[in-house]
């Protein structure tokens, strides 16, 4: 929004929902407005630093309490921990029904530090932009229109993407690693339909493997927009209802409240499908 | 560009509007087969409702990446 610019609704609200930008135009860093052009190479860093620091956050809480932890009667701080890590834990053993070191510890960090991000969501949406625009006019001499920060990483579909990839990514490598390369072809041409003449089951190969892939590639992109389309519509009614004037406090409660539940459980599907997915992939018995 | 603005409030209205549909019919069916099996062996009911968490998130998907959709072409486009 350019300084004297008219401050309407859809403004307001775009300027919440535009991401903090950083590229670089010839050769020298350039920000936001300047950023339109850049294409690709455009980093979105308030994602990127609210994200890495809320999974700094995570680190060092669950460090402190793994360092501290006594076999003693525990504190208050160590059983909060410790129901955390159990229930990740109870879930990964009935779910995962292979051997991998990798598996639980995945499950955690994703469940903590997709419900750390999405908990930003309960920060009253003007707070920090406000912060950030004073920040900005002060310090820097930018105008305060011009000073974007959206708080919240799983609003930006970027943030979400590169999770669902790395899940992607992983599904993969477990299906190989488990399979091996031939195992991993032979499921993506020899099923769902299957026949013992060999003709009529090299006619059918095209077949399965579209269906397979699509299957296949389907995972990560709902995994993606599931999380991103419930973070970004609760974001959504929260600025809506910051726009209505005195009466936004009742309604902010009461969605708060209801928001408190699509947090966390959007934490927990997006855990527990990676858990499944990771499952499937290194499962044998197809 | 009046035109323009009426089609995009109906793709809008649209988009939330079937998606809720689904979902409705979904969670209809989910709650209710819930309660009924949480009536006959209510000793389940703990584990029984951990996956119907699963499940409320997996059919709350589609219609909330219709709601994100529809909220990009009414804000943002």
């Amino acid at each position: 929004m350019a300084a004297g610019e008219e401050i309407t609704l859809t403004n307001h609200i775009q300027h919440h929902l535009t991401n903090a930008k950083m590229c670089t135009v010839d050769g020298s860093v350039a920000f936001n407005k300047a950023c339109s052009e850049a294409g690709f190479w455009t980093w979105h860093i308030d994602t990127l630093a609210w994200s890495i620091g809320l999974g700094l956050i995570f680190l060092f809480i669950f460090k402190k309490a793994a360092n501290k932890a006594s076999v003693g009667v525990p504190g208050k701080f160590q059983c909060f921990i410790e129901m955390v890590v159990e229930f990740v834990a109870n879930n990964v053993k009935d779910t995962f029904h292979g051997k991998s070191k990798l598996i639980a510890p995945l499950a955690l960090t994703i469940f903590v530090w997709v419900f750390l991000m999405n908990l930003m969501d309960l920060i009253p949406v003007d707070f920090l932009p406000a912060f950030a625009g004073f920040v900005g006019e002060t310090a820097f001499g930018v105008d305060s229109h011009d000073v974007y920060m959206k708080i919240v990483p799983t609003t930006d579909i970027n943030m979400t993407a590169a999770l669902a990839i790395g899940v992607f990514l992983l599904m993969i490598g477990y299906s190989i690693k488990i399979k091996g390369v031939g195992g991993f072809i032979k499921e993506l041409t020899l099923h769902p339909f299957h026949a013992a003449n060999p003709v009529v089951q090299a006619l059918l190969i095209p077949f399965n493997l579209l269906l397979e892939t699509i299957a296949l590639v389907a995972k990560p992109f709902s995994l993606a927009l599931r999380l991103f389309g419930n973070l970004y519509a609760g974001e959504l009614i929260f600025i809506l209802i910051g726009a209505v004037g005195l009466m936004q406090l009742p309604l902010h409660f009461i969605w708060a409240v209801f928001h408190i539940l699509v947090i966390v459980l959007q934490a927990f599907v997006f855990m527990m499908l990676t858990i499944v997915y990771l499952s499937m992939a290194s499962s044998d018995n197809h | 560009m009046e035109l323009m603005l009426g089609l995009k409030f109906i793709a809008v209205a649209l988009l939330i509007g079937f998606g809720a549909i689904g979902t409705a019919i979904g969670f209809g069916n989910m709650g209710g087969k819930f309660l009924e099996a949480c009536a006959r062996q209510p000793e389940l009911a703990p584990s029984l409702q951990v996956k119907m968490f699963i499940l409320a998130g997996l059919i709350d998907a589609v219609a909330m990446i219709g709601v994100g959709i529809a909220m990009v072409i009414l804000f943002v486009l």
